[in-house]
């Protein structure tokens, strides 16, 4: 008898459990309010930043990222817009940074004449940025901030 | 009469082609004896209005994106690629459809380029492009016809909506506004120098200046 009706307790419990779970409002930064079980409203699309002006790199090999719009650029086998700016040869006219010299080197480190064809799709590494809060905090701080911290006012 | 005939032998066809131009313009010529001065000038009026009707009828009705998507050619190819630009689906809802670029505007450059599509129905009868591996294999061709064409006239149909006195660079990006002033207001270059690709895909872009 009371074996019964612990089973049947037990029952009712992780029934109730799993309905509290699952009605439960997790406000979490990237879901937002909406339920576990239901699929919230998308959030709205975010412009991306456009200033042109370079962002400071948060690790020194941190591939730099985009600061302009990419909208409609096309990066296939045919053709690579970025290219249209950033080659060697265009740089000159249309003032955009070269593509980096370590692009232009193949697997085995030979230096090529031109962009190396496994660096050749550029949004691989190089991404442009949406303007938005990130949903997420982060406490990551730099390489120069650590040694500081280690060692203030020492040189590096 | 018949004995006559029979001796007499037949003239040439181009000699009997030749009499009855002759007589054409000389009826031609002649004033008219049965129809009066008012029945001939509305009769010219009203076929005039329904022959120039007609015309510009035709003319409009082939400048349509409609017309342009009924073959497979467009429809399948460039008009796909179009659908995901901004000139198709933008924030104020002003569409450029494929006469907008790819006519001109003005009267006799229009009929001029009207003229110069036979060439392409020729194309179409005759499945120039009728599959996408064709028109992969043209595309270069194509465009660099395209390119020559908006090189030739300064970009005329870019202009027809977008014009440099209009524009406004302190509302663009700091790197739109610069490449603006520094090459188009000094009219270095041409809209489609830059903006090659905007409508359509790009075809293989090795030989073409400025491309890798």
């Amino acid at each position: 008898m009371i074996r019964k009706l612990a089973i049947v307790l037990l029952t009712v419990g992780i029934a109730g459990g799993i309905g509290t779970l699952a009605a439960q409002t997790l406000s979490s930064g990237l879901r937002g309010p909406a339920p576990l079980n239901e699929e919230g409203p998308a959030p709205p699309m975010t412009p991306m930043r456009n200033s042109a002006e370079k962002e400071v790199r948060n690790y020194p090999e941190q591939p730099p990222v985009i600061p302009h719009s990419i909208d409609g650029y096309q990066i296939d086998l045919r053709s690579n817009k970025c290219l249209s700016c950033h080659a060697r040869a265009r740089t000159g006219e249309s003032q955009a940074p070269m593509v980096s010299i370590t692009h232009f080197m193949d697997r085995d480190g030979q230096f090529l004449a031109s962009v190396s064809p496994r660096r050749y799709f550029c949004t691989e590494c190089h991404v442009p940025q949406s303007v938005t809060d990130p949903p997420v905090s982060n406490d990551f701080v730099d390489v120069d901030t650590l040694l500081d911290r280690a060692t203030p006012g020492g040189k590096r | 009469m018949s004995e006559v005939d029979s001796k007499v032998p037949r003239p040439g066809l181009l000699k009997r082609i030749w009499s009855f131009l002759i007589e054409l313009i000389d009826v031609l010529m002649r004033p008219s004896t049965v129809f009066s001065l008012g029945v001939l000038v509305l009769a010219g009026f009203v076929a005039g209005i329904i022959f120039w009707g007609g015309f510009n009828t035709g003319l409009e009705v082939t400048n349509t994106e409609k017309f342009c998507t009924s073959c497979h050619e467009m429809r399948d190819n460039v008009f796909q690629e179009l659908k995901s630009t901004i000139h198709f689906t933008n924030r104020s809802g002003v569409r450029a459809t494929c006469p907008d670029c790819h006519v001109p505007h003005n009267w006799t450059d229009k009929i001029a380029r009207k003229m110069q599509a036979s060439q392409e129905v020729w194309g179409k009868l005759f499945g120039y492009i009728d599959t996408r591996e064709k028109f992969v294999d043209k595309r270069l061709e194509l465009a660099l016809h395209e390119w020559a064409r908006f090189k030739a006239n300064d970009s005329l149909e870019c202009r027809n909506c977008h014009s440099a006195d209009s524009m406004d660079i302190t509302k663009q990006s700091p790197r739109a506004a610069v490449a603006h002033q520094r090459f188009l207001f000094t009219g270095e270059k041409t809209c489609i120098d830059c903006h090659k690709g905007i409508a359509h895909h790009l075809p293989d872009m090795r030989g073409v200046p400025g491309w890798q």
